[in-house]
């Protein structure tokens, strides 16, 4: 079809985000030898002492890397978890409502969410969180003392997967909405000749038809298992949650840039790197082999 | 349609319609109530007598905004960052995915290249490795560097890459039999036919550069030139609660500034509530076509 004069130009229209690739995708992989070096800034990544997987065996010794996988693991499960199963849920629900333009006002009403940064979340969550705000009044007329909410290490991986959640869901159920809507609507119409219920329909007509999507959705999420959300911890944890709120991102920054560990940072920044990669290829590959799914 | 008519079914829908409803609101309660502490009471609001309904209802902190320096600053680098970055990932995306569009007959180096994306997708030096790297390309206190920091917007190139492989191969061919070259059917055939996915990327991009705030957080060096949303932060940062008592965190929570802090936090999110209901329907499409193919 097409002849070899086409190539030039191709690799002309590969060119401009080769060079973007090259400077700020490629480029800081070099950087990974810091990890395998006695990493000082005056002699240069080049120049600097070789000390072999030391960086790493030091990262294991240290008291709170347990702690900080641990509680990656934690948050980044349980947001998998809510993040597949109330979206469904809520779908489902809304499937159910036949008004065509109240359920296209909810679409965009919970949509919202997604839009706004972590930063103005966070901000909005540390007022109406606040000792003296509206959640702790709606408490008082209860009788119950006021929360200090981010001071407690206990409730802090909670808020942080629901406030997920709640920022999410409606986003997440696009997916969902659009598996809903290409059902055979001739399948409702025999299931309602033949007598089925409601709940019936929804039990064994659009339950099947979209349990395959969740289970695609929940095995390309296995990759983000150590991703916890960086954005939105950094903006919402302070020291009196460290011991369940920081997770490896927020401290590989304060290891690297705040305390200028530079070598220890970047051997648990390529860790976290080489573990995620090794996930995330796995369930494409799972994703592949069962659900014919391929993204290119 | 499907009729129900008895009870039973009718108390089933009213539940669902109302749990649905109580989500909604719960969408939109936040952004209320943010609006209603910007334009309420200051004395008030400290008191925590406001909450869904607006005291003392005035404008001044949006008065005292118009006043500050920073904040329009802030705000006009934050503008700045999403044109350049727009107009770089479309122009760059647009014309990368369009090679990598081609089967593996009409361009043998095709899957090359797109494993080298794919690698670059899911793999990174992290964030130390990064940070030296934009430090050496002398992108500190640079826009350029909130620009293209972010590094290729891989992601995006496949979207429209699969939108392109998905336009009917007709009339792509009889453009080459009237002699057309590879520019003239992207620019000509491809680009007006690919309005939904073109869309789809032109918001995530604009979201994600209005919403970035730790890349300038690192890389400026002076607050001045801070975007909106480091700024945002740095005004609404969290304080360290285990050196305070209860008492103090009272104090502190009655002298800090909600209601100005809030009308900030309500500027700069109404840009992008303003204009995501309208971008809707593309969205919507793009996710859909990206994310579960068979």
């Amino acid at each position: 079809m097409l002849n070899r004069s086409a190539y030039k130009h191709y690799y002309l229209m590969l060119l401009p985000g080769l060079v973007w690739l090259f400077f700020f995708n490629l480029l800081p992989m070099y950087g990974i030898l810091m990890a395998f070096k006695d990493f000082n800034p005056g002699l240069g990544i080049f120049k600097s002492e070789w000390i072999g997987f030391e960086n790493f065996k030091y990262m294991f010794e240290l008291d709170d890397s347990k702690q900080v996988f641990q509680n990656t693991v934690f948050i980044a499960v349980l947001k998998m978890i809510g993040n597949l199963i109330v979206p469904l849920v809520f779908a489902l629900m809304l499937n159910e409502v036949k008004n065509r333009l109240f359920s296209r006002s909810v679409q965009t009403i919970v949509y919202l969410p997604h839009f706004l940064s972590w930063v103005i979340v966070a901000g909005i969550m540390l007022d109406i969180l606040s000792y003296t705000g509206p959640v702790n009044q709606l408490l008082a007329l209860f009788g119950s003392d006021p929360i200090l909410f981010f001071a407690n290490a206990d409730m802090f991986p909670w808020i942080i997967v629901l406030s997920d959640i709640w920022k999410e869901f409606g986003f997440a159920a696009i997916i969902f909405f659009a598996a809903l809507t290409s059902i055979n609507p001739e399948m409702y119409e025999a299931a309602a000749i033949d007598g089925a219920s409601q709940f019936k329909r929804l039990t064994s007509i659009t339950l099947p038809s979209i349990l395959p999507v969740a289970i695609l959705l929940g095995t390309l999420s296995l990759g983000n298992i150590l991703n916890a959300g960086f954005d939105q911890i950094f903006n919402l944890y302070n020291p009196s949650v460290y011991s369940t709120g920081d997770i490896i991102d927020t401290w590989v920054y304060r290891a690297g840039l705040i305390d200028m560990q530079y070598g220890l940072a970047t051997a648990v920044g390529l860790l976290k790197s080489v573990v995620g990669l090794v996930l995330i290829s796995i369930s494409y590959t799972l994703a592949y082999r069962f659900a014919n799914y391929r993204i290119f | 349609m499907i009729e129900e008519r008895s009870l039973l079914s009718k108390v089933y829908n009213g539940i669902n319609i109302l749990l649905i409803l109580l989500l909604t609101l719960l969408c939109i309660l936040p952004v209320w109530y943010t609006l209603v502490v910007s334009i309420s009471d200051r004395a008030a609001v400290a008191a925590g007598e406001v909450f869904l309904i607006p005291k003392g209802i005035n404008f001044a902190s949006y008065q005292t905004i118009i006043n500050d320096g920073q904040f329009f600053r802030s705000f006009f680098i934050s503008v700045q960052r999403v044109i350049y970055g727009a107009a770089i990932t479309f122009f760059v995306v647009l014309l990368m995915a369009y090679p990598l569009s081609k089967s593996t007959k009409d361009f043998k180096s095709r899957n090359i290249f797109m494993w080298l994306l794919i690698f670059c997708m899911l793999f990174s030096g992290g964030m130390v490795p990064w940070f030296m790297t934009m430090k050496s390309l002398g992108l500190i206190n640079s826009i350029w560097g909130l620009v293209l920091g972010g590094g290729l917007p891989v992601f995006n190139v496949i979207l429209v890459m699969n939108f392109f492989r998905n336009l009917p191969k007709e009339m792509e061919e009889s453009a080459l039999i009237d002699g057309a070259g590879p520019w003239r059917i992207l620019f000509g055939i491809f680009l007006p036919l690919s309005t939904p996915v073109l869309a789809t990327i032109l918001v995530f991009t604009i979201v994600g550069h209005w919403n970035e705030f730790f890349q300038a957080l690192i890389l400026m060096t002076k607050n001045e030139n801070y975007p909106l949303q480091s700024y945002i932060r740095q005004v609404t940062a969290n304080v360290d609660l285990t050196k305070l008592d209860a008492e103090s965190v009272k104090r502190l929570t009655s002298l800090s500034n909600q209601t100005l802090n809030a009308a900030k936090i309500f500027i700069s999110m109404l840009p992008l509530l303003v204009i995501y209901p309208f971008f809707q329907k593309y969205f919507v499409k793009g996710i859909t076509l990206g994310s579960v193919k068979g």
